[in-house]
């Protein structure tokens, strides 16, 4: 019989660009470490664990059974998934399996990266074809940029729309101590900061981070033992699409479309910028906050930038979006992902702190990575039916 | 547990070089190969779960080079990194979550294109344990030489094992290496790693296997020889090689153990018909009989003496040939659950196991078999 799983605590590291105070087991260990004692529960409560990161980053090959120390997998069931940038995502959705699958009642889910170990643009290069399109490739912020002129064409989007964004999850990451930088910026500050690639500027792009974060996810009759205020994962979906970098149509991001509504069909929902209450989206730069907004069907097509000036996005808005800061202040990439899952949790169960929106029954969190694939996974107060 | 089948199975020739394919025409093989089996087409799968290691692909996202290759368009999917079974395992959980009735699971690897001591001495610590030139091979003869000399099996006794193997290889045609050796040819072959010879050693080869699973409702509708998972389980042992008593797998009994509970077996050499296990060096498969429960400890190469796991013992292991005889690393265990479901399903041909109803299913990940999992499949 298929269990109703929760969300029951999460942990995180406090993100930042070098730990070079702990090796990765170790960074590993301090976020589970904080998790269980977040939750309360014990390693031996645990049934089963998930981890994931991008192990060309570090270099290290079958990290499940290299991390078990850090992990607390000794002598657990472990198995590693791992998706690119989705990975935080990808982990979050396998805990949900496992514990919906009625074999595992517990289960902790480890998403960590050690971005100060890798030559992250060297490492992500290999994931496109040797023969078709590494050529062409020249890594993450470029194939965005291409994703940003295309948009930018479609639609008029500007370079201060997207700067716009930026200063919001700037802004919002000040309320959030785990987040890596702490910048409070203007509009001007991101237009004026340095060209990466046209269009995106530094202010525009993530971070490369050191950090892990690790979720604890239960079935329903463990949940509502380890805490008054679980959350409960109301639907999730994945879709990957392409392989092919020159197969993508830039001006549409087609898997976040897509997943978006496997997600709201499954959870009846219609009207999502009145149906959420805060979501943390997969945002690795500012052009992102707008398009992708769209793709999840706040608003149709080149209507973002309206939506993001009138403040809706905003802490005090009708639909917050990524108050912990979101991607742009944080990118520890293995974790990335499960960080947004966390975080939406963290806003479901009241514990978000400084960055707590308000009287929260739905929180949305996506992810992103790879050849432009989309996750969603869809959090709620009320235990789904 | 409830019920979940195999209802379709596909694999490459594993072979020391696939010059004319790549990752994804192989994936592609595979996935067709798997529907035909079926009887279905991609319509009917409902997700998918992709198995590749970023290192032995030297591809980071390793997943994306197979995209299209195994229809993965418009439906769910997520990747495993790891050996095949855990692969399986994950997109077992994804039926028994009732959010699919289907999935199918599809595993990659070109060894011809990897280097081997390279992507493996990447196991180890960087820092602590690298250096010191670590990789499958030497690892391993470590792990032979603690556990044979804990428990006196001898180097012929691991030989036996290659000369089985490679024997049974003959009767399989997707196996790389079948051949008729001598337990002399095998003690005389090129020492690689102290105990570890040459043909002690698995290959490295290229190849790709697909696994379609589905709940019972679908698996009706699909099959009438559906191969149910009766029993699974997976856990792993600490890492570091001197954390270990490298002669013991705690995790291996441990996971044996819990795929038995499952299973309602308590004898598992009267109860299990034929054995596939992760065989990547011929001591392993004598350590794996041990704590899997088919002798007491250290009865490993008594075992083998006594013929108990030849083709026509009281418990055949490895009639496909083993890894000894294919190694697409990643994709074994993979295969290792398809020759266990073909043997079940009475469909294993020159390989088949008379009358076998009930087998298992063995894979490992990790270090000198740090990490395993295991299924106990049925067909009526």
């Amino acid at each position: 019989m298929a269990n109703r799983v929760a969300i029951v605590g999460v942990g995180q590291t406090h993100h930042k660009s070098k730990r070079l105070d702990v090796n990765g087991v170790e960074l590993i260990n301090e976020a589970v470490l904080r998790a269980i004692e977040e939750t309360g529960v014990s390693l031996r409560d645990i049934d089963a664990i998930v981890i994931g990161n991008m192990d060309h980053f570090e270099s290290i090959n079958y990290v499940d059974t290299w991390s078990v120390d850090g992990s607390g997998a000794y002598m657990k069931p472990i198995l590693k998934v791992t998706t690119g940038g989705s990975t935080g995502t990808s982990i979050a959705m396998a805990g949900y399996y496992h514990v919906a699958s009625g074999l595992f009642d517990t289960v902790l889910v480890i998403g960590w990266e050690k971005n100060s170990e890798s030559d992250t643009t060297g490492a992500i290069i290999t994931c496109s074809d040797p023969v078709w399109d590494r050529f062409s490739y020249a890594g993450a912020i470029p194939s965005l940029a291409a994703e940003a002129t295309a948009y930018m064409k479609a639609y008029g989007i500007t370079e201060r729309d997207a700067a716009r964004v930026a200063v919001r999850d700037h802004t919002h990451a000040l309320n959030n101590p785990f987040a890596h930088l702490h910048k409070n910026i203007t509009i001007d500050d991101v237009l004026n900061s340095p060209m990466l690639s046209y269009p995106i500027k530094l202010l525009d792009v993530c971070p490369r981070s050191d950090g892990a974060c690790a979720v604890i996810f239960a079935a329903e009759h463990k949940a509502k033992k380890i805490t008054d205020s679980p959350a409960w994962i109301h639907a999730v979906s994945t879709r990957h699409n392409f392989g092919w970098f020159g197969d993508l149509e830039y001006a549409r991001i087609p898997s976040l479309e897509l997943a978006s509504k496997e997600v709201y069909k499954k959870a009846g929902i219609r009207e999502p910028l009145k149906e959420l209450d805060v979501i943390e989206l997969y945002q690795p730069y500012s052009f992102a906050g707008l398009k992708w907004i769209e793709a999840i069907g706040l608003c149709g097509p080149g209507e973002a930038p309206k939506l993001v000036w009138d403040g809706v996005t905003d802490m005090d808005g009708e639909l917050p979006i990524n108050p912990s800061g979101g991607v742009l202040a944080t990118n520890c990439i293995g974790a990335t992902g499960l960080i947004r899952v966390g975080e939406a949790a963290l806003q479901v169960m009241g514990k978000a702190d400084n960055r707590q929106v308000s009287d929260v029954k739905r929180a949305l969190a996506t992810g992103f990575g790879g050849c432009f694939w989309s996750d969603v996974v869809l959090l709620g107060k009320d235990m789904p039916k | 547990m409830d019920r979940v089948a195999i209802v379709g199975v596909g694999q490459t020739k594993h072979e020391k070089r696939k010059r004319g394919e790549t990752f994804d025409t192989m994936v592609y093989e595979v996935t067709y190969k798997a529907l035909e089996d079926a009887g279905i087409t991609i319509r009917e799968i409902d997700n998918v779960v992709t198995v590749s290691n970023d290192f032995w692909d030297g591809r980071t996202i390793s997943s994306m080079a197979i995209q299209d290759a195994c229809g993965s368009y418009n439906k769910n999917i997520s990747t495993v990194e790891g050996d095949g079974t855990f692969g399986i395992l994950y997109g077992a959980l994804r039926i028994l979550s009732e959010n699919f009735g289907t999935t199918l699971v599809v595993s990659h690897m070109k060894g011809s294109e990897s280097h081997m001591n390279l992507i493996t001495n990447a196991m180890f610590d960087p820092i602590y344990e690298r250096n010191l030139g670590l990789d499958a091979i030497t690892s391993s003869a470590l792990q032979a030489r603690a556990y044979m000399d804990k428990y006196g099996i001898t180097e012929e006794q691991c030989a036996k094992v290659s000369v089985k193997n490679h024997k049974n290889a003959k009767n399989n045609p997707y196996a790389h290496l079948a051949m008729d050796l001598t337990v002399d040819e095998v003690m005389k072959s090129r020492m690689l790693a102290e105990p570890i010879k040459l043909l002690d050693c698995s290959p490295i080869s290229d190849g790709a296997a697909a696994v379609i699973l589905a709940s019972e409702k679908k698996a009706a509708m699909i099959t009438d020889k559906p191969v149910w998972i009766k029993g699974i389980a997976h856990c792993a042992d600490a890492y570091h090689l001197g954390d270990r008593d490298l002669a013991e797998c705690a995790a291996l009994a441990e996971t044996s153990k819990k795929a038995y509970e499952m299973a309602s077996i308590n004898d598992p050499v009267r109860e299990i018909d034929v054995a596939e296990v992760y065989d990547a060096f011929s001591y392993q498969e004598l350590m794996w009989y041990e704590l899997l429960g088919f002798c007491g400890r250290g009865e490993g190469g008594r075992l083998i003496d006594e013929r108990v796991t030849e083709r026509n013992g009281l418990l055949p292991v490895n009639p496909s040939g083993g890894c000894l005889s294919a190694h697409p690393v990643m994709v074994a265990g993979m295969v290792r659950v398809i020759e266990a479901a073909l043997q079940v399903r009475g469909d294993a041909v020159a390989r088949q196991i008379p009358g076998a109803k009930t087998a298992l299913a063995h894979g490992i990940n990790g270090p000198c078999g740090q990490s395993h999992c295991i299924m106990i499949l049925e067909c009526n």
